[in-house]
């Protein structure tokens, strides 16, 4: 493990200075000089493992902003603090109440110890898995612009089958994320140049040519908070989470799925897949296919066909399409049958 | 009584909690690598990139540049120093820092000292290697492979069994299925990860190293390090997870003792998990080709099973679960062939119930299939085909209580609800499966020696350089003392885990029970001849009796009669303080060699199937209920039988969690475990244990072991048989028919995974 200046800054503006005397404009933040670290679940073990190389590490985890550490719960609907940990997000109780799916996604993550370790800011910037980003010796245009990818004709059944280029198809794995983009969630930054609002759905960038660009977040910019909108319908909501064993696993496969049902017709449906892409993934085409539809087996079929409909397999991974379908499916008539 | 302390039936010795229990739980007992030792230096491995070639430049510069690097330790240095060899106690021939050619992904190339972890850490990862790389050889399929008949390249696997004429009687069957099946990679994951620490005394060498075999590595590092075996010592008191993987030395060892010889100061090295894919043995994938004719009636009249495994370039590790396959049942004619297939690859070697897990796997599966052909219930299957004597050698078995295993297992797991129409269970939206196999494993036996003190306040203490892996081999040999000696466990000490006690043979092969407890018992009962002689003599308390009516309880000589001295004062009478009594124990067979090549660390192993008289086994039934969701496909296993038969049960709670163990491990081996092997490059893919999947708790739900009682005299003088490698037989081939009985498709190939269920 390369030796690294480790600091606690106490304030949101002085962690943006210090990170910003370290990063030059076009700097990502994962390969900046000085990175963030919160719960250092992700970060510590690419660290230990030569992925991540920060010469500084800033620890957020001193921050004196109160609310960086609070969920609030507000007529437009629930703010999380960035440094609130998967944990608590996952017990509380409005979350559970008013948003099913955000509670599932997170009590279905990880293992109890790395939730109570974990910040929820630190969970959706969780870096892929991919074994061959993970380990320095594989060929990885991700960790090494330009150097190849290991995996695309490698052991690839973890790999994405939706929304992957030629130079990566890593999976994003995290769960509470899925929640997030089908909620419609906004992400708060402060940085550089000030605070400004994110939508999740721009939080992450697609791999494309650059898979080394992991997400729209400059160097310096702190995440400090969550928010999701009030939505009375979410409380019909829930994550479905397919994994080769019963607890402490990534998904194969996954659905968050929101539904506004009148009867059985579908008013509006929120559908985000996990597991199968390589950024958080709102399936677009299979709401649109539900919408004003009787929701059953054949029109949730449907729906999970227009989710797959641009899906690209590679040697290991094309089961997750006939999975990803499957899930989605179980998932969306589940969700019909909640008792509400 | 709960669970965990099942109450003893016939032949079964009290569930008394392990004497170390409340060391271990409580984080005191120290593993060799938590062993305090003075002025530490850290050791840290590099190591290669490539799966084959030559390493033409190592670049040190780097490493040498990190702040607190104290030594690195490459080629050259170890020339001094013999290769290492490949046997019982090593686990390859490669010598690694001995030649530049590269054999295997992850093979050593540097070790790095440093004053640090971390330092030493960075500097390995510094050490910049650069290769001359041809294309390696993957495994099965890949080119380049040589295949080579397995018989006769391991004193472990001398034939391949045969009995009649197989193919006639297939030829003739009425019923017959060819089918073939795979098992794949797997890798010791223990928690306790794979560590050396050795440190110099003048010219003594000290190693504490987590080993299932002191004696054998002590001979070993001697011979490699060209020195006395009286100047070694390995230290090993705890193992945190053995199952094989810390049989064999590896190269590892002897490196580290160097770097501590250069330094003259004390070198630990702790192997990340990653590394010890390479640096350490591992279960290699196998292939199977079975094939069973039956009469209409089910009797099974020609059996054959082939074997495929694959091993390194240098080393022929031979798994062959023939010879346990081949005598299971009352096949009319056997017929089997084990081929080794050689690639660019580490060398395999032992990984719990090394032969049987996958050949049973294979058979079993297999029988499945045919009590589908047949259109027969799977268990009367195996009961018509329950055989009088072994196939091969026509011998009688010692024991055998298989069917006694099938039906307990069967009534406490409600086999007699299962409707046999495959997929016609259902749950909801789960499709409920049942399945059942057999477990079998080889009941051996080894030289072994102990020695046992006896004070005349009643103090025991027990010394025997066997190894606490984590059966309970402690607390069994202080529970054999403190049977025959009369002295409660908790005024008895059991010292195990040091090259410098008496030697016990390696702690594998399930032999441990068995070899350790009929030295202990042979000890104590020279104890109590002393005891009984003395007390007995002219003038004594208990003068004019005979020795056979005497038992040993509470401190005190009792006689049949009643009459009854103390021990104390009959030791008081011999003029000492203590006895104590040194004892070799060789099993029936024994060479007139046996016990010298104990002390060379490389014991006989005699019953299963090599006795003259009959054949030893234990055996046991497995049922699995499976849930398989109608959409999405996991699988899941809410339900575990498993009966077995072991003679004697030295401790029913040690014996029913080394059985829960094992029947985990095998729902594992059934749905998760798996080490992905990157064809192209022949370089192990998911090393880490977020990748390499084992079962959670939450996989585990309703498990229940039934130990049925069995008497065997025969086995050994303990009349034990071990069951430590019992538990995990058969149990993925349960798994797999349930998952058949489920959804209609037979899955041949481990691990079972969604994908496989989806089409
Ligand atoms: C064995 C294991 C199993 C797991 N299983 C799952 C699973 O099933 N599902 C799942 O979703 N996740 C899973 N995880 C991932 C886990 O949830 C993440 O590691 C965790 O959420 C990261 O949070 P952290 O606070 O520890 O982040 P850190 O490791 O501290 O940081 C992660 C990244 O986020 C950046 N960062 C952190 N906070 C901020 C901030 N406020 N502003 C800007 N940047 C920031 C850091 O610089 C770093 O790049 C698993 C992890 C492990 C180790
Ligand atoms: S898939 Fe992406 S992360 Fe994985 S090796 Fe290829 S480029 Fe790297």
């Amino acid at each position: 493990m390369r030796p690294f200046v480790y600091e606690q800054p106490t304030d949101i503006s002085t962690a943006v200075a210090i990170a910003s005397r370290f990063a030059t404009d076009d700097d990502q933040p994962t390969r900046a000089n000085a990175q963030f670290i919160a719960g250092g679940t992700n970060l510590a073990d690419y660290m230990k493992l030569g992925v991540a190389e920060p010469n500084h590490l800033l620890d957020l985890n001193q921050l004196k902003e109160a609310a960086l550490r609070q969920i609030q719960v507000t007529d437009g609907g629930i703010r999380f603090g960035a440094l609130v940990r998967m944990g608590e997000a996952a017990d509380h109780a409005e979350v559970n109440r008013r948003y099913p799916v955000i509670a599932d996604s997170l009590r279905l993550a990880a293992s109890g110890q790395i939730r109570n370790m974990a910040s929820l800011a630190g969970n959706v910037l969780q870096r892929t898995r991919c074994e061959y980003f993970r380990e320095t010796s594989w060929q990885c245009n991700k960790r090494v612009p330009g150097s190849g990818c290991a995996a695309m004709d490698g052991f690839n059944r973890q790999h994405a089958v939706l929304g992957v280029s030629d130079a990566c198809i890593a999976t994003y794995h995290g769960d509470f994320a899925q929640a997030l983009i089908a909620l419609d969630a906004v992400v708060h930054a402060e940085g550089g140049h000030g605070a400004r609002k994110i939508p999740f759905a721009k939080l992450h960038r697609q791999p494309r040519d650059t898979p080394h660009v992991e997400t729209d977040l400059a160097a310096e910019e702190i995440i400090t908070a969550i928010e999701v909108p009030a939505i009375p319908w979410a409380r019909r909501s829930l994550y479905l989470k397919i994994r080769d064993r019963e607890s402490y696993a990534f998904a194969l496969a996954s659905a968050a799925v929101a539904l506004d049902l009148d009867g059985e017709t579908v008013r509006e449906a929120r559908i985000a897949l996990g597991g199968v892409a390589t950024v958080p993934w709102r399936a677009g085409a299979a709401e649109e296919a539900l919408q004003g539809k009787k929701l059953d087996e054949a029109s949730a079929g449907a729906a999970a066909d227009a989710a797959f409909a641009g899906a690209h397999p590679r040697q290991h991974n094309a089961f997750k399409i006939e999975l990803g379908k499957r899930t989605l499916v179980r998932a969306l008539l589940e969700t019909r049958d909640m008792k509400v | 009584m709960d669970a965990a302390a099942p109450r003893p039936k016939e032949n079964q010795g009290e569930p008394l909690p392990r004497v170390d229990a409340r060391l271990k739980v409580t984080g005191q007992a120290h593993y060799p690598a938590d062993l305090p030792t003075a002025n530490l230096a850290y050791g840290a491995l590099a190591t290669s990139r490539i799966a084959k070639g030559r390493v033409t430049k190592l670049r040190l510069d780097d490493a040498r540049a990190v702040p607190g690097l104290l030594d690195i330790v490459t080629y050259g240095d170890m020339d001094k120093v013999d290769k290492p060899k490949f046997g019982n106690s090593g686990a390859t021939s490669i010598g690694p820092l001995h030649d530049r050619t590269i054999f295997h992904d992850g093979q050593i190339i540097a070790l790095a000292v440093a004053e640090t972890f971390e330092a030493a850490e960075e500097a390995a990862q510094l050490i910049r290697a650069e290769y001359e790389e041809e294309k390696p050889t993957a495994s099965f399929d890949s080119p380049g492979t040589k295949t080579v008949a397995a018989a006769g390249k391991s004193p472990m696997f001398k034939e391949d069994v045969k009995a009649g004429d197989f193919d006639a009687a297939f030829a003739a069957a009425a019923v017959k299925i060819d089918q073939r099946y795979s098992t794949p990679t797997q890798h010791h994951n223990p928690i306790e990860l794979f560590s050396t620490t050795a440190y110099w005394q003048g010219d003594q060498l000290v190693v504490h190293e987590p080993s299932q075999n002191v004696t054998g590595w002590k001979v070993e590092l001697a011979r490699q390090l060209k020195m006395d075996p009286a100047n070694v010592r390995i230290v090993s008191p705890f193992i945190g997870g053995a199952f094989g993987s810390k049989g064999p030395m590896t190269p590892r060892t002897a490196i580290v003792a160097v770097a501590a010889k250069r330094l003259g100061r004390p070198v630990r090295c702790v192997t990340s998990r990653m590394q010890a894919f390479g640096t350490q043995t591992y279960r290699a994938e196998t292939r199977h080709r079975i094939r069973i004719g039956a009469g209409k009636d089910g009797r099974i009249t020609a059996f054959a099973h082939e074997g495929w495994e694959v091993t390194s370039r240098p080393d022929l590790y031979v798994v062959g679960g023939t010879s346990a396959t081949g005598r299971m049942y009352g096949y009319g004619s056997v017929l089997t062939h084990v081929s080794l297939v050689q690639a660019d690859r580490n060398t395999p070697g032992y990984m719990r119930s090394p032969p049987e897990t996958p050949y049973v796997y294979a058979l079993e599966n297999a029988m499945d299939e045919m009590a589908v052909a047949l259109g027969m219930d799977p268990v009367e299957f195996r009961r018509i085909n329950e055989p009088k004597t072994e196939p091969i050698g026509k011998k009688p078995f010692s024991s055998r209580s298989l069917i006694q295993c099938y039906d307990q297992a069967a009534a406490a797991f409600g086999w007699a609800k299962r409707d046999p129409k495959v997929g016609a269970m259902r749950d909801g939206d789960w499709l409920v499966g049942m399945g059942c196999a057999t477990a079998i494993y080889p009941s051996a036996v080894a030289p072994c020696a102990a020695r046992v003190r006896l004070t005349s306040d009643g103090e025991v203490r027990v010394q025997c350089g066997s190894h606490e892996i984590g059966t309970g081999i402690r607390t069994v040999a202080g529970q054999m003392a403190s049977e025959r000696l009369g002295v409660a466990i908790d005024k008895i000490s059991v010292e195990m885990g040091d090259s410098g006690l008496p030697p016990a043979p390696v702690s594998g092969g399930s032999i441990s029970t068995a070899s350790v407890c009929s030295a202990v018992l042979k000890a104590c009962d020279a104890i109590r001849s002393k005891l009984f002689a003395a007390a007995t003599a002219e003038g004594s308390p208990l003068a004019g009796s005979h020795n056979e009516e005497f038992d040993l309880a509470d401190g005190k000589i009792v006689a049949k009669s009643g009459a009854s001295a103390k021990v104390e004062d009959v030791m008081k009478i011999m003029q000492v303080g203590a006895i104590e009594e040194y004892a070799e124990f060789a099993p029936k067979g024994a060479t007139p060699e046996a016990l010298k090549k104990l002390y060379a660390g490389t014991p006989e192993f005699h019953g299963g199937e090599q006795d003259e008289d009959s054949v030893k086994y234990a055996f046991g039934a497995e049922f699995v209920e499976v849930r398989i969701n109608r959409y999405t496909r996991e699988i899941r296993v809410p339900r575990i039988v498993g009966a077995f038969a072991a003679g004697r049960i030295m401790n029913t709670r040690t014996a029913r969690s080394q059985l829960m163990g094992g029947m985990i491990w095998g729902i594992g081996q059934a749905l998760h475990e798996a080490t992905e092997v990157d064809r192209r490059y022949a370089r192990y893919v998911n090393r880490d244990l977020q990748d390499y999947l084992v079962p959670v708790n939450a996989d585990i739900k309703d498990l229940q072991v039934i130990l049925v009682p069995e008497v065997d005299h025969a086995v050994n003088p303990a009349g034990v048989k071990g069951l430590g490698e019992l538990g995990n037989v058969g149990t993925a081939a349960a798994v797999a028919s349930a998952v058949y009985h489920a959804t209609g498709k037979r899955i041949r190939d481990l691990p079972i995974r969604i994908e496989q269920l989806l089409a």
